[in-house]
């Protein structure tokens, strides 16, 4: 069984439909790059799969659940599926230490002491040991974001959404990030990127995915979707971003 | 000899509402003046007038309405022998406490124009006081005008206070009235009402006003 | 009777006015007795209209659309009448409905809710500026609808506020004055009932108007000090 599905889900904001019809299925251990342009549903698609958004038609089925069914408990799924933003959206009157143990004592009912402990070696997965008690507005956007993907792996999830988590960083603050990114990959985590970053999704990623006006458009191998796109669309969004 | 509370006091209590906004005008006039002073006290670039324009805010601000009644319409007579009616009073009263506010507010308003303005005045070669009147002031009427109704609200509840020193305005009269027919929650409603009517569409004047100026800025 | 002492004087020829303060310090453990009952009415005031702004607030932002309505025309009621004529209402009204208060209940109702629409739009305009990005993290994490807004919302949100509320807290301080009219025992109360014994009505409603200045005074001292503790990081 696959860990997600996604069986020809409709999205629709207003008369603009997102997503048109799409269906995909993701194996655990799978990581996924999703790539297009603005607005061709990628991020909608990441935010549809945690509950963040609401379909109209079609069904996702999360590690045996349907995500979209009014009765299924989207806290509890949202505990095993973790996601990260592209404006970190750390809480800023936390400080790093209780970002990260928030939900793991709040949800979960961790004990303190456990928690800090929880949140120090999160912390040390993402090189970020010594910061656990600043707060995020004495970061800088890579260490926001290498945060944010602490808090989100503190509550030890089975699959990591990604949504153009380096699209608002500084270039140099980049490496930083991706670095941390094929760390957790290389745990064997189960993840789904929206990304820019062509050269990481070639290294990376195990599936490259094009959409394209609410539609998976070309998928595949990553070096051999990005080496020879088969539709003229690829081409030119290649062209476009590789410039 | 107690009488039933008809749609006759209704009548008389509507009469009395226009004391109430005569009073509110007055107050607007006395205390839009001084509010005008105090704001441009607070701005001017001469350090002694900004802590007299401060001054006159905190200290006004830090004391009851009410206490300004009592002084000016109880103290004053016995200060300097002069009979105070209660018109003298409220207004002059209400003049001292709104020009605070509205000082404030203004100064709030005048602020809120960015320094570069100030900056291109200056070096077009115009004054202080003509930078002021041709460039910010113009400026900073637009924005003030949603919170100065705001306030105008706030000056219109203020007034009920007056009928504590026997003004006759719509409380007053509604007091009167109580005494007269035994009926005091259905006049205070209706005493309520009144207010209600003449304050809401104000407020919701003030707040379209703001929405408006959000969208054109 | 008090001996009259020439204090100070203005005016010349006809004019003459002797100050007399000494009458009204001679009172003054009456006028500490206002002071008690006036801070006793504000601060439970402002924990009571506190509590109701965050409740009506959180209904409004995040209730049912019915429950968002009613506490909006509670809020719209309340701010659009005056603090005197709800204070006639609930300490003469509600008596002829069969509910009969003492002074001191029905003037801390009047005031909390009173305080509590005003504290409701202030926390509203709070709440609505935490942004929505860190809500959805909130959520993304597992935590519930109640959860996020406790961890999540409600300290940024009241620390984005915290000058407005506080204003309006020390704004109601000084408008306890008008429970003097339903002759509960507060310090304006207690002024009145000096300047029927001394008839010294100027001294008494400035030395007033001054342990007014003095009470603003300390509870915006008490506030920032609040806002340094709490607020700012150690």
């Amino acid at each position: 069984m696959s860990l997600v599905e996604l069986h020809n889900v409709v999205k629709r904001f207003g008369t603009n439909t997102v997503l048109d019809r799409v269906s995909l299925s993701v194996e655990a251990g799978e990581i996924i790059a999703v790539i297009g342009r603005s607005g061709s549903g990628k991020s909608t698609m990441l935010r549809c799969i945690n509950g963040l958004e609401p379909i109209q038609e079609g069904r996702i089925v999360f590690d045996g659940e349907t995500v979209n069914d009014p009765l299924t408990n989207l806290r509890k799924l949202r505990q095993r599926v973790g996601i990260v933003f592209q404006s970190y959206n750390l809480f800023p009157h936390l400080s790093v230490e209780r970002n990260i143990t928030l939900a793991p004592r709040v949800v979960k009912g961790m004990e303190r002491e456990a928690a800090r402990e929880l949140a120090a070696s999160a912390l040390a997965r993402v090189g970020l040991a010594e910061k656990i008690d600043a707060y995020p507005d004495q970061l800088s956007g890579g260490q926001q974001q290498r945060v944010a993907i602490a808090r989100s792996l503190a509550m030890k999830p089975q699959l990591m959404l990604f949504d153009e988590i380096t699209s608002a960083l500084d270039p140099e603050l980049t490496g930083e990030v991706l670095k941390v990114l094929e760390k957790v990959a290389g745990e064997g985590m189960t993840m789904m990127l929206v990304t820019h970053e062509m050269g990481f999704a070639r290294r990376v990623a195990t599936r490259l995915i094009f959409m394209h006006q609410g539609r998976i458009w070309e998928q595949g191998r990553a070096s051999d979707v990005l080496a020879k796109p088969r539709t003229p669309e690829l081409e030119t969004f290649l062209d476009a971003v590789l410039h | 000899m107690i009488r039933e509370f008809a749609l006759n006091d209704v009548y008389y209590l509507l009469l009395a509402a226009r004391w109430t906004l005569a009073l509110t005008g007055l107050a607007f006039l006395g205390g839009g003046t001084v509010g005008l002073l105090v704001a441009l006290l607070r701005v001017a670039p001469f350090a002694p007038l900004r802590i007299i324009g401060a001054g006159y805010v905190n200290i006004v601000q830090g004391i009851p309405l009410l206490a300004w009644l009592f002084v000016l319409f109880f103290g004053l007579p016995i200060l300097a022998g002069v009979r105070v009616s209660p018109w003298f009073a409220a207004t002059v009263a209400f003049s001292i406490y709104a020009g605070a506010f509205l000082g404030e507010i203004w100064r709030g308003c005048l602020r809120a124009i960015p320094r570069q303005q100030w900056e291109a005045g200056a070096s077009l070669g115009l004054s202080f006081v003509e930078q002021l009147r041709h460039i910010i002031v113009p400026q900073a009427v637009r924005v003030a005008i949603p919170p100065t109704v705001g306030f105008l609200v706030q000056l219109i509840k203020n007034t009920s206070l007056a009928a504590v020193i026997g003004f006759i305005e719509l409380t007053r009269e509604g007091q009167l009235t109580t005494a007269a027919t035994y009926r005091p929650f259905a006049v205070y409603i209706a005493v309520a009402a009144i207010y209600f009517a003449i304050c809401f569409p104000l407020t919701q004047w003030s707040r379209r006003l703001e929405r408006t100026l959000r969208v054109t800025r | 009777m008090p001996h009259v002492r020439r204090v100070g004087r203005i005016g010349t020829g006809r004019m003459k006015y002797t100050f007399n303060f000494r009458d009204v310090w001679t009172q003054w453990d009456y006028i500490a007795e206002g002071i008690g009952v006036t801070l006793l009415l504000a601060i439970i005031t402002m924990i009571a209209g506190l509590t109701i702004g965050a409740l009506g607030a959180a209904a409004r932002v995040y209730g049912r659309p019915w429950l968002g309505a009613l506490v909006a025309g509670y809020v719209e009621v309340i701010r659009n009448t005056p603090l005197l004529v709800q204070l006639f209402i609930v300490f003469f009204g509600l008596p002829s409905l069969g509910v009969r208060l003492d002074t001191m209940t029905a003037a801390f109702i009047a005031l909390s809710v009173n305080l509590g629409a005003y504290s409701t739009e202030i926390i509203r305009a709070g709440l609505e500026a935490v942004p929505r990005a860190q809500i959805e993290a909130g959520y993304s994490l597992g935590l519930s609808g109640a959860q996020v807004f406790r961890h999540v919302v409600l300290a940024p949100a009241i620390r984005i506020v915290y000058p407005a509320l506080t204003s309006q807290f020390v704004l109601m301080m000084l408008a306890t004055s008008v429970v003097s009219q339903i002759s509960a025992p507060d310090l304006f109360h207690v002024a009145s009932i000096i300047q029927s014994r001394t008839f010294r009505d100027f001294e008494i409603y400035a030395v007033i108007a001054g342990v007014y200045l003095a009470l603003a005074l300390a509870f915006k001292l008490f506030f920032a000090t609040i806002e340094h503790f709490a607020f700012t990081r150690r």
